[in-house]
């Protein structure tokens, strides 16, 4: 009897769960399926889900309409420079902070909170010009700059909160067997530090590619990733929706995977370990 | 003598980490300041001269400051009461076991990792378009007519397309909390006769009182500085319908060229995140002692 009301629920939780699964996921869904249309089908009303004649021909031509390929190694430049940067300046303080905290550490942690608290448009205006005058406008490393200052603040704290798991007492009890510093971190801390490292840039890697402000504002043509690609298709004359679904497609898949697998390390990141 | 060379070293590590953020902080804020104490058009270089709070004098007597202002509290307001309700709504469904569940779960947070000019223009084009968008022939096929969504109602619209990216996020959050909760205290809860709506309120929203507040603020923070989304669809229109401060302030700053009335409302808009961030500084800040 018990069994039975266990199954029904959990059927009843199944069609409803899937429903709302798949209207929430349906934005998504349709722009793969309309990737495949050909722009009549894309348009036509009624619209056709499934019974369509497939083609490959958005995804091939793409490239030659809005230079897929240098844009898309424009956001892979950004978004791993500006994490790989951001990483080789964070690791050295969220360590420290860990292992030798002084009565400061944590107003120094606050405080570097605060900074990402800063509206990006409150510094609009001193940050175009001085990418104007230095010549950094539309180049590569003027945005992995930017975008390695704004996500410093989350490196550094998402790596802290995982040090600081990392017990102390192996630590010394690696110095007391008498390990310099430096085999104590290649032996000791980096492979129980590489778990929390990978996380914190698996998350800046998704929020660097998905940056849309900075990267829209500060870029025309030369150095624009895939987000400022995109942006283009705003205009009237991109109106080509079966185009702009298999550039979209393509501009978000990569990284859609990559969250998928880091949903966890997501909520830790984004609340500050406020929420594990 | 060795703890002196450790804190030391210590101190060296963390140095270029703080040196870093003290200038993106400090060089661009005091450059903000300053300008906006300027008449300073980018037009016109070397006509700059100081003119006191004439600037914010302006910014803040433009009908336009105040439409924005209003567009800004209703857009995160709205997006904060769609994804919280909904959210916690999801995250209650995704806390039951049924069939598929983990694959339920990635379609759910899916959305968060759509770029914002992709989402809008999917949105704009495949969904709300007045024509050929799904929306309208949705609306046809049960005899209503079509509603031109970003014409009509601009900000709504806006509203539902930052809804949708940001509703994974406190899904995700609440849903980590749920699973914290101690179930022993829902079972005796249930044995001692509460239903499933007193558990709820009772047991469930106090244990995610937390979750819920961090969600609140990390979103507002977020939701302040929502800029693609309006870029890449109406623009900030019709008139100043769906013009956020962000975007009221980008278009002084790079469409009018007038750097000095730009800088003024950048300062009301650090002012306005300062406001939240407080509060959710100390409440980290908590955290961290604990």
């Amino acid at each position: 009897m018990a069994r039975t009301v266990t199954t029904n629920r959990k059927l009843v939780f199944t069609v409803i769960g899937w429903a709302i699964g798949l209207t929430l996921f349906f934005p998504i869904l349709w722009t793969f399926l309309t990737s495949f249309k050909t722009e009549g089908e894309a348009i036509a009303t009624p619209p056709s889900f499934l019974f369509f004649d497939w083609t490959l021909e958005n995804y091939l031509t793409v490239n030659d309409r809005s230079d897929y390929f240098r844009h898309a190694i424009n956001s892979v430049v950004i978004s791993l420079g500006s994490t790989a940067l951001g990483l080789l300046v964070a690791i050295p303080a969220a360590w420290s902070m860990a292992f030798t905290p002084t009565k400061r550490t944590k107003d120094i942690l606050m405080w570097m909170l605060s900074t990402k608290m800063l509206p990006a448009v409150g510094v609009l205006v001193p940050i175009t010009l001085i990418f104007r005058d230095t010549g950094l406008m539309d180049t590569r490393t003027g945005l992995v700059i930017v975008l390695m200052l704004m996500n410093l603040p989350i490196i550094v704290w998402m790596l802290f909160t995982y040090f600081k798991e990392i017990p102390g007492e192996i630590l010394e009890a690696a110095r007391m067997d008498g390990a310099t510093l430096g085999k104590e971190i290649i032996y000791v801390l980096a492979p129980m530090a590489v778990p929390g490292i990978a996380s914190t840039l698996l998350l800046n890697i998704i929020l660097a590619w998905n940056e849309a402000f900075w990267t829209v504002l500060l870029t025309t043509n030369n150095a624009a990733p895939l987000t400022a690609m995109i942006a283009q298709y705003s205009s009237p004359e991109g109106l080509f929706w079966s185009k702009l679904s298999a550039a979209s497609m393509l501009a978000i898949a990569p990284i859609l995977v990559m969250g998928w697998f880091s949903q966890k390390q997501l909520v830790r990141g984004l609340t500050f370990g406020a929420v594990k | 003598m060795a703890t002196l060379h450790t804190r030391s070293s210590a101190r060296l590590m963390l140095t270029p980490s703080v040196i870093l953020l003290l200038c993106w902080m400090i060089v661009p804020l005091a450059m903000t300041l300053y300008f906006s104490f300027l008449r300073y058009n980018l037009l016109m270089p070397g006509t700059e001269e100081w003119i006191g709070f004439l600037n914010y004098q302006f910014f803040v007597e433009d009908p336009a400051f105040w439409a924005s202002l209003i567009n800004t509290l209703l857009l995160v307001g709205g997006t904060l009461l769609i994804t919280v309700v909904g959210g916690t709504f999801l995250a209650i469904l995704l806390d039951q076991p049924f069939f598929g569940q983990g694959i339920v779960r990635l379609l759910v947070i899916a959305p968060f990792f759509v770029m914002p000019t992709v989402s809008a223009l999917v949105w704009k084009n495949m969904l709300m378009h007045p024509v050929n968008g799904l929306f309208a022939w949705v609306a046809r096929a049960f005899g209503a007519q079509p509603v031109d969504w970003l014409a009509e109602v601009p900000l709504l619209s806006v509203t539902i397309i930052v809804s949708w990216a940001w509703l994974p996020f406190a899904t995700l959050i609440i849903l980590t909390a749920l699973q914290s909760l101690d179930q022993d205290q829902k079972e005796a809860a249930e044995m001692d006769g509460a239903g499933i709506f007193s558990i709820f309120w009772h047991i469930t929203l106090p244990h995610l009182a937390r979750a819920l507040t961090v969600v609140v603020l990390i979103e507002t923070i977020f939701l302040l500085s929502v800029f693609a989304e309006i870029f890449v669809t109406t623009n900030g229109g019709p008139g100043t319908e769906s013009t956020n401060l962000t975007y009221l302030i980008y278009m002084q700053a790079l469409l009018f060229y007038d750097a000095g009335a730009a800088s003024a409302g950048g300062v009301i808009a650090i002012i306005l995140a300062n406001i939240v961030a407080i509060f959710l500084i100390r409440m980290i800040g908590k955290n961290l002692e604990a």
